[in-house]
């Protein structure tokens, strides 16, 4: 089982993205939750999100405490928010940032993986908006390889309609660009 | 067939309902219960459900609303949480007295206050002496299949009582999971059509929910508790009609590893399949760990509960609620009072735990667990304990 950890502000999507991750994997035949943390949220205060990927039943339903994977769409959470808390040591932080996974390394003080790419600059190119949560699933599925790129289709049309192909040509631009150190 | 499809439980709530040909609901939104009042609504709005939605300014008016309609003849639903089922309470059991075959999902949350809006089972204890069926759901699927299965054991001839369907807030109503999505056909052939004993009409009218003082009003309420009573064997077949028909079979109590079990846990709702893991791992170091989930709350299972813990030594009863000032929480007095005659019986030994939305891993099933072995003396037995509370 894979558990993530997303970081974002209210607003940015984060829970659209578990939650489209989670129909997607479902629908490629996998086993997923997607849920948001718990309780009132605000537009641009920290919120977390979460997803669970599997190859059979899930039966856990409580929290997400030592995630394999930490995903950050807003990197000015890094040291407002202890992204890494419960991170697995040999676990893997990917950065919606336009910085080196180096200096993110360096950052954090994390020694397992540290990924990297400018998921808003690609939104912004792809899509006309400031807006990563979906662009940074391809970062996601890049860094992981818990399933194909193609298992997004059809969730993202079903969610976005005729605007899902910008979102799916971010997800794959994401997908191609990210920097990733092991 | 069914269709294998991922989405949020209480939207697949709604779906689920919209399958079920009914003629109206009225339901007021309320968070965790939420997305299930607004699914129904565009799912009717869109004309994909052909029925009435009433929207209404409150939970009052929401289940007075379908206790109207249901009088009617109309199939009826609604759903609520926390302070909108306290808000409904006084109308409870009305629509059980007058025999409305009204179906409920409550979305779990606490009771204020302090306002919180989590999920435990406070809001649903106050409720349970108002007459109604009252089902506990563990996940996604469950929570699909008997909002289903509710209507056909509410429109029962011989049951003929409203049904509240217990979905735990966030933890399964805001959990995007898999599950199997019964279809229109399934549905059609499953869940025949509502045929009321009697129906408010202007072309022949008839008194429900009439007066009655000490001449009447005491035989009103033996037959509403035998009525209720006698549902759970509508209940059992039910659920062997849904089990033939989908391949998901339901007990009115669920086991997990209990034959051999010297200790076992009780739990209702979600945390069931947490609490499954902890029994496994338990398993794994060689201590006999069982797991009993409850899912018909009311009317209760005495002798099905009886069956499966008489032969173990010690039982941990888990509750999400208090009964302040009085024994422990509402399901253990419940077990202890359904175990008192039995000359074989366990320890009962009871956690209050999960409130507002507490979250409970696998680690605190498994804490409980060992406190509870690792009281050689029984001192821990017979009273309650609050379990992960700062003090």
């Amino acid at each position: 089982m894979i558990e993530v950890r997303w970081h974002g502000r209210g607003g940015q999507g984060a829970v659209t993205s578990v939650e489209l991750l989670a129909v997607a994997a479902i629908a490629a035949g996998k086993y997923a939750q997607g849920f948001p943390s718990f309780g009132p949220e605000r537009r641009g205060a920290p919120v977390a999100a979460f997803t669970r990927i599997d190859d059979k039943k899930i039966n856990v339903r409580s929290g997400i405490y030592e995630p394999d994977v930490v995903l950050i769409l807003d990197s000015s959470l890094i040291g407002l928010v202890n992204v890494t808390d419960g991170l697995k040591p040999n676990g893997k932080v990917i950065v919606n940032t336009n910085r080196s996974p180096e200096e993110i390394r360096r950052e954090l003080d994390f020694k397992g993986t540290v990924a990297t790419v400018d998921g808003t600059g690609i939104a912004r190119k792809e899509m006309g908006v400031p807006i990563a949560n979906t662009t940074m699933i391809g970062a996601l599925l890049k860094v992981t390889g818990v399933m194909e790129l193609d298992a997004m289709k059809d969730s993202v049309e079903h969610r976005f309609g005729r605007i899902a192909q910008k979102n799916l040509n971010a997800m794959k631009r994401a997908y191609d660009e990210i920097k990733i150190s092991n | 067939m069914g269709k294998r499809m991922g989405m949020e439980v209480a939207m697949a709530v709604a779906e689920a309902v919209g399958l079920c040909n009914i003629d109206m609901a009225a339901v007021y939104p309320i968070t965790p219960q939420s997305h299930i009042a607004e699914h129904l609504s565009d799912l009717v709005a869109n004309g994909e459900v052909d029925a009435e939605f009433v929207t209404v300014e409150s939970e009052h008016s929401a289940m007075s609303a379908v206790i109207g309609a249901s009088g009617t003849g109309a199939r009826s639903y609604t759903a609520t949480s926390s302070q909108g089922l306290m808000y409904m309470h006084e109308l409870l059991p009305i629509a059980s007295a007058m025999r409305l075959p009204i179906t409920m999902a409550i979305a779990n949350r606490a009771v204020s206050g302090p306002l919180n809006i989590l999920n435990d089972h406070s809001d649903i204890m106050p409720q349970r002496d108002s007459g109604w069926i009252s089902i506990f759901v563990e996940n996604g699927q469950e929570a699909i299949d008997m909002s289903i299965i509710a209507f056909k054991i509410a429109e029962h001839q011989d049951v003929m009582l409203p049904v509240n369907i217990n979905i735990d807030g966030f933890q399964l109503t805001h959990m995007v999971e898999p599950f199997e999505m019964p279809s229109q056909e399934e549905v059609n052939k499953f869940l025949p059509p509502f045929v009321p004993h009697a129906t408010l009409h202007p072309a022949k009218p008839v008194t429900m929910g009439a007066f009655a003082m000490s001449d009447y009003f005491p035989e009103i309420m033996k037959a509403k508790d035998e009525a209720l009573k006698n549902s759970k064997k509508v209940v059992v077949d039910v659920f062997n009609e849904w089990g033939k028909m989908f391949g998901r079979n339901y007990k009115l109590v669920e086991t997990y590893k209990t034959d051999d079990a010297e200790v076992i846990m009780l739990t209702m709702g979600s945390m069931g399949e947490t609490a499954q893991m902890a029994i496994d791992q338990l398993r794994a170091k060689g201590i006999k760990a069982g797991l009993v989930k409850l899912r018909l709350w009311r009317p209760f299972p005495f002798e099905e509960i009886k069956a499966v813990i008489k032969n173990a030594k010690k039982l941990i009863v888990t509750d999400r609620a208090i009964s302040f000032g009085g024994p422990g929480g509402p399901v253990f007095s419940e077990i202890k009072s359904a175990m008192y005659a039995e000359t074989q019986r366990p320890l009962i030994y009871n956690y209050i735990y999960g409130l507002g939305g507490r979250d409970v891993p696998v680690g605190d099933f498994i804490g409980m667990f060992e406190r509870v072995i690792a009281d050689t003396a029984n001192q821990l037995a017979d009273t309650y304990e609050f379990w992960g509370v700062r003090e």
